[in-house]
Formats: C-alpha cells, sequence, structure tokens
C-alpha cells in the first residue's frame, strides 16, 4: 500500500508548484470555508425575548475568516514547499540524539529544584502558587495515566472516573465519618485501584479503539451515577465543606492551636498553600518514583512488552490477565490520590469537574509528552495548563483551540515533543530509535 | 398495553435517527477501519444548519411545508456534506499511515474543534423553535384510557429515514461509488493497483455519512424542536453504541442497532427511570462490546499475526 501512495504522492509533488497552483488552491480553501461559515457565522441566531427564535447577520466576520482562510492556505503552501517534504528522515541523528540525552540529564533535576524552590520564589504570589499546584496536580494525573497508556499502551478515556472516585471517596469520608484527610488518602486510593480493576476486568479482551470507547462510556457512567445519585453525592450541588487537610493533626488555622501559634509565627493563609504546594508534589514524585521502580520489575517490563505486541506477549508466556489489571489498578491509584487531593484543595466538588473535556486532558498531556517519557508528561503538562491560563480571559475559545492544538499535534508530531523512545533492557549499549518506527496500539 | 403501544413507536422514531448516525460510524468504520469521533458533531452541526436555513426561508416569506422542508434538507445535506469531507482533508487524511491511536485522537480533537466552534459562533443557549409539522392521528383511543399518538411529525421522520435507505442502500449495491467502496473496505491495496482511487473513494464516504447526519440532525430538530452545542456528544456515542451492537461495518446492522437501542432506551425511561437512560445505554456498549463483540450482523474479526 504504502508503494502506491508513495508514488502517488510524488506525481503530486511534480505539479504541486508554482505560482497559480497555490493560488487555486488558496482559492478553493477559501471557497470551501465561505461555504462551511456561510451559515454558522454569517447568521447568528438568538432566543428574542418572547422566546421566538431572532436572527442578524455578520457578513463582517464572515469576509475575515474567509480572508484568513485564504492568507493562512497561501502561507502553510509555501511553508510546505519551503520546508520539504516533511517526515523524510524517520531516525534521529546520533549527534542529536546524544545532545538531547545530556540536555535530559540535566533539565530533569534542574526542573526539580527549580520546582522545590517554587514557594520559596513565588511567596508573596498567590496566583502563580495556585497555578503550581494545580500544573502537579495535571503533572501527578499524567504520570498516573502514562501508566496504562504510555507502558501498558492500554488507550483509556475515562480516566476522569478514577479522578473522581478518589474525589468522592474523600469528601465523603470526611464529611460523613469526619475521617481525617490522611487517613482518607489511601483508601481514595484503594478505592479507586479497586473500581481500575473493576473496569479492566470486562475489558480484557478489546483492543484498540473498541477499549477506547469503552473506557470512555464507563467514565460517563460513573459520572451520571454521581450526577443522578442525588441522595449519596448531592447531585449536580455537590459535595462542599470537605475539611482541609492537616499538618499531621495540626490544622493551618488562625487558632490558638493552629500552625502559626504553635510556631509562634504570625498568620498568614499562604501557609496553607505552601503546604498543599508540598503535598502534590510529594504525591506527584511518589508517582514518579513508583513508575520508575515499577519499569525495572518484571511487571514493568510485561506492560511495555504488551504494548509493543500483545500476541508475541501471549506467546512468551506473559499473563495478559494480570499484566493488564495491574496496570489498571496502578494508574486508577494515582488518579484516585490525585483526585482525594483535588477535593481537599477545592473544599467543594461537583459533577461537572468531572467531564469527558478533563479525560482529554490528561490524555492529551501524555500524548504530547511522548507517551511513555517521565520528563515529557511534566513538560507537557506545564505547557497545556500553561497555555490555558493564557486563554483565561477568552474562556470560550479555549476548548476551540485545544482541539485545534490537538488535531496539529497529531499531524505535525504524532509521537509528542519527546517522540524517542529508549529501551530499557539492551544488550552492550542502548539505542534509541524514533518512536515513528515502533509499531504498537493494539492494546 | 396501550402505553407500550405508544412507547413503541417513540423508540422506533427516536432509533430511526440514531439509525442514520450509526450508518455514518460503520461506513467509516468498515473502510478506514477507525471510530470517526467528530460524527456526533457533524449530526449536531447538520441540525444547526438546518435550524439557520429553516429561520431564513420563514423570515422570506415562504410557508409552504413540504417545500421549506424539501429545501432546508438539500442544504444542510449539503452544507454537513462539505464538513464531513473537510474534517476527513484535514484531520484523517494526512494520519492514514501513521499509527493507530493517531486518528483516534486527532478525532477527539476534531469532536471539540466541532462542538465549541458551534458554541462559540451561534451561543451557548438552546435554540428552540415552534413545531413545524403539526397535527397527528390518534390511532386507538380506549374510553378514558391511554389514547395512542401517532404525530406527523414522526411519520415524516420514519418516512424519510425509509427513503434515504433505499436510495443508499442502491447506491452501494449498484453504483460505480458503491463498488469501490466495497473494494476499498476489502482491499485498500488492491482497489488502487485495480484502478480505484481510494482517497477520493474515502472521501465520498465521509460526505456520504456527514449527508445521512445532516438528516439525523434536521429530524431531530423535526422531533425536538430544539438544538444545543453539546447534543453531538452523547448522540453520538449511542449512535456508535447502535453500530456495534448492530455489527460495525454491516449497514443493515447499524439501523437494526439504531432501532434498538432507540426502543431500549425509550422503553427503559418510560418503566425504569428517565435519569439512567444514558446509562442504561452506555452499558449496553459495554454489555455487548464484553459478550457479542461483532455484533449481531458483523463477520468477526481475524487477527493476523
Amino acid at each position: 500500500m504504502s508503494d502506491v501512495t508513495a508514488f502517488q504522492k510524488e506525481r503530486a509533488a511534480t505539479r504541486a508548484s508554482g505560482i497559480f497552483f497555490i493560488l487555486k488552491k488558496a482559492l478553493l480553501s477559501a471557497f470551501v470555508a465561505l461555504v462551511l461559515f456561510s451559515l454558522m457565522v454569517g447568521i447568528r441566531t438568538e432566543a428574542g425575548p418572547t422566546g421566538q427564535l431572532i436572527y442578524w447577520t455578520r457578513f463582517g466576520e464572515l469576509a475575515s475568516l474567509v480572508a484568513a482562510v485564504f492568507v493562512g492556505s497561501i502561507v502553510i503552501e509555501l511553508l510546505r514547499q519551503w520546508l520539504g517534504r516533511a517526515g523524510a528522515s524517520n531516525i534521529i541523528p546520533p549527534s542529536v540524539q546524544s545532545g538531547l540525552s545530556v540536555a535530559g540529564k540535566l533539565i530533569a533535576p534542574a526542573l526539580l529544584i527549580f520546582t522545590f524552590l517554587v514557594p520559596v520564589i513565588f511567596y508573596d504570589q498567590r496566583y502563580i502558587l495556585d497555578l503550581a499546584i494545580l500544573v502537579l496536580t495535571y503533572v501527578m494525573l499524567g504520570w498516573g495515566l502514562n501508566v496504562v497508556v504510555g507502558l501498558a499502551g492500554l488507550l483509556d478515556l475515562g480516566y476522569v472516573a478514577f479522578y473522581a472516585v478518589g474525589a468522592y471517596s474523600y469528601a465523603l469520608l470526611a464529611t460523613n465519618f469526619g475521617l481525617s484527610f490522611w487517613v482518607c488518602l489511601p483508601l481514595a486510593g484503594i478505592l479507586a485501584s479497586l473500581w481500575g480493576v473493576m473496569l479492566g476486568f470486562p475489558v480484557l479482551r478489546l483492543r484498540g479503539d473498541y477499549l477506547a470507547i469503552v473506557t470512555l462510556a464507563f467514565g460517563e457512567i460513573i459520572r451520571l451515577v454521581i450526577v443522578n445519585w442525588q441522595s449519596l453525592t448531592g447531585g449536580p450541588n455537590g459535595v462542599s465543606g470537605i475539611p482541609r487537610p492537616t499538618l499531621f493533626g495540626i490544622p493551618l488555622t488562625p487558632d490558638d492551636d493552629g500552625f502559626a501559634a504553635r510556631l509562634g509565627i504570625e498568620f498568614s493563609p499562604t501557609h496553607r498553600v505552601v503546604f498543599l504546594f508540598y503535598v502534590i508534589l510529594a504525591m506527584a514524585l511518589l508517582t514518579n518514583w513508583v513508575t520508575i521502580r515499577l519499569r525495572r520489575l518484571p511487571i514493568g517490563r510485561a506492560w511495555e512488552a504488551l504494548r509493543e505486541d500483545e500476541v508475541a506477549c501471549r506467546a512468551l508466556g506473559i499473563n495478559i490477565t494480570t499484566t493488564k489489571l495491574t496496570a489498571f489498578a496502578t494508574g486508577a491509584l494515582f488518579g484516585g490520590l490525585a483526585g482525594a487531593f483535588f477535593a481537599t484543595r477545592q473544599g467543594f466538588i461537583s459533577p461537572e469537574s468531572f467531564t469527558f473535556n478533563e479525560s482529554a486532558l490528561v490524555l492529551a498531556i501524555v500524548v504530547l509528552g511522548g507517551m511513555g517519557s517521565q520528563l515529557g508528561v511534566a513538560l507537557a503538562a506545564l505547557a497545556m495548563i500553561g497555555g490555558f491560563e493564557l486563554f483565561r480571559g477568552l474562556e470560550q475559545y479555549r476548548m476551540l483551540v485545544f482541539g485545534l492544538a490537538m488535531v496539529l499535534l497529531m499531524i505535525w508530531r504524532p509521537r509528542g515533543i519527546i517522540g524517542h523512545r529508549a529501551p530499557t533492557v539492551f544488550l552492550k549499549r542502548s539505542e534509541a530509535i524514533s518512536s515513528d518506527l515502533v509499531k504498537e496500539g493494539h492494546g | 398495553m396501550d402505553y407500550f403501544a405508544q412507547q413503541l413507536i417513540n423508540g422506533l422514531v427516536l432509533g430511526s435517527i440514531y439509525g442514520l448516525i450509526a450508518i455514518g460510524y460503520t461506513m467509516v468504520y468498515g473502510i478506514v477501519g477507525m471510530i470517526n469521533f467528530a460524527h456526533g458533531d457533524i449530526f449536531m452541526i447538520g441540525g444547526f444548519i438546518a435550524l439557520i436555513s429553516f429561520l431564513i426561508l420563514v423570515s422570506f416569506g415562504l410557508t409552504a411545508v413540504p417545500l421549506v422542508l424539501l429545501i432546508v434538507l438539500l442544504v444542510s445535506m449539503a452544507i454537513t456534506a462539505l464538513y464531513g469531507w473537510t474534517v476527513e482533508r484535514i484531520a484523517y487524511r494526512p494520519l492514514r499511515h501513521s499509527f493507530r491511536l493517531a486518528p483516534m485522537l486527532s478525532a477527539i480533537g476534531m469532536s471539540f474543534v466541532l462542538s465549541n466552534f458551534s458554541q462559540v459562533a451561534q451561543g451557548a443557549r438552546v435554540k428552540p423553535v415552534p413545531p413545524i409539522i403539526t397535527g397527528g392521528y390518534t390511532l386507538y383511543d380506549a374510553k378514558g384510557g391511554f389514547a395512542v399518538q401517532l404525530s406527523n411529525v414522526q411519520i415524516v421522520v420514519v418516512i424519510a429515514t425509509v427513503v434515504l435507505l433505499l436510495i443508499f442502500t442502491w447506491l452501494v449495491a449498484r453504483t460505480r461509488l458503491g463498488r469501490d467502496m466495497r473494494a476499498c473496505e476489502q482491499d485498500q491495496t488492491m482497489a488502487a493497483l485495480l484502478g480505484v482511487d481510494v482517497d477520493r473513494t474515502i472521501s465520498m464516504t465521509f460526505v456520504i455519512g456527514a449527508a445521512l447526519a445532516a438528516v439525523a440532525g434536521m429530524m431531530y430538530l423535526l422531533y425536538y424542536g430544539l438544538v444545543d452545542f453539546y447534543m453531538g456528544f452523547v448522540a453520538g456515542i449511542k449512535a456508535f453504541t447502535a453500530a456495534v451492537l448492530g455489527g460495525i461495518g454491516s449497514l443493515p446492522g447499524a439501523m437494526l442497532g439504531g432501532l434498538a437501542i432507540g426502543l431500549i432506551e425509550t422503553l427503559w425511561s418510560a418503566y425504569f427511570s428517565v435519569e439512567y437512560k444514558d446509562v442504561a445505554a452506555f452499558s449496553i456498549l459495554i454489555v455487548v462490546l464484553i459478550f457479542m463483540p461483532t455484533g449481531l450482523l458483523g463477520r468477526p474479526e481475524v487477527e493476523k499475526v
């Protein structure tokens, strides 16, 4: 098949030059855009004051959009001709490779030290601290999902379900039974990983796309049950008044037995934020450490083997059932822990926080991070959440841009930013190959 | 019994709409082997375009209902088909030889783009329309009991579905394009060697799927009298469930699955609980995939090493 298409591509490439070709293509794109946007953008409908639908025209916006498509099409075509055919070389040159690995060795510790110092540097800037906590939460979620998607190669579109299970476990245990955060945290993790096994068990035989859609349905079922089981979860109103975590029994409050009073320093609400920051940092690092250790164990090797080829795995006598279930359970465990942290940080949770968008965001972080690379996932979480913050004022365009970015990323670098994969087991020396050469994804 | 008959009618009408969307899923899966995640949002776009074109026609003073409906149908089919073509061209074609998860992720991205595009372009609020087709028949009226109603809208939806299905079946079974599509489904390389334009055939598959989704969108608008930007997600998953239930890759299976899902959802709402109707539909998806992965009319997928 590839030979035939390569031939067709080459034939197209010889035709694809010259100013007329570019103009023709741009005009065609503009025309398509005109038809596409004619009604959707050119006409705006809204329910009027009497409930009757009214509409007004927006031809100015329509014209500028079409013009933008025209210009954009010319620019893209010029860039394409200028840069040459994409994807010509598959193998990363050794010099770049060694450079990357040196940079990788330096970046990770530097980033870690910087992260430790964030509360010191930005002590007065509450906004940055909150943002850093958010980024770390997503780093942890990304690392957790990475076990399922990046290591075991099981595409999970319902990861947010475990996040929700963790959050609601803590919220309900704490508000109903008065259990403290540190007691609930392992409980939330265990409950979430039980749910992971419950999801994993029936889907053992499914692969690829089917698995993805079943996990998505599972995530939606969990959310719908939370919305509708009002007597337990409060339904759409959520759970409020979730207790804040304590420093091993010492509350971070201005009270007499509070943290500040005991140390004899002046109370500041920032103490709690800094405390939360270090809690999530520790949890994220724990996730990372466990993942790295597991990769060195037989189970981690089995995950990676499963990702590369399930049939070969079976032939080699690897127990597919336990391998898949442990991957789901481990991923869900970290999701649940992150969920419990989310609940205690927010003090209020509702089903709105656990929609499919959240799953897609975490998945996008893992994919952008190169599926399997721990550093990549951390950087991707920073880029994604940071990017989202840039669009804070333009809330309604946020998901639009997110979707576009996902499409473009798949076209441009389907293997993520750090798109190479070093084998964990090797003879004599490790040779990293471009992940374009690795077949996978049948999980 | 009367209540049951009424629910049966409602379920079959809803099932027709799901079936029309499911055909788009099943065709694309049969030929390209990917789940076109954005298909539910194509359905939503179809509904929006039908709404807007209807509004314009009415404001120009066109009142002959059959004529208006015909024009709205053609306009929404044409424009939505172009949406389907564009989505394939931008998001899927460059990834055809990429690794298997790439088109899936790209499709999820495209789904976000479409639903948020219509949110930005048309606002987040639900758009209601007054009933366009009114009236109906009372099939059975027990004195003091439950009257079984069949509205004209329901008749229109079912007739439109049946007519389109006949046209579509003819298209696949009898025309050159249909032959090309079946050839691509079996073996793309061989089809290309024998002179079938694979790219064009795949594009046409998306175009036809989108056109049918547009019809479904318009029928949804007529039947429920409202559209909103978020309706594509749930409808899309349910239609996909229908495609899987019927056996993915099988066209009669998609319709059959659609009817089954429509009936199950309606009966579940009528006899158990309305709140959990989506949970029921999603649970069916999981159960079918686990116990009957090939669906009702599908062929078993043999894995080659």
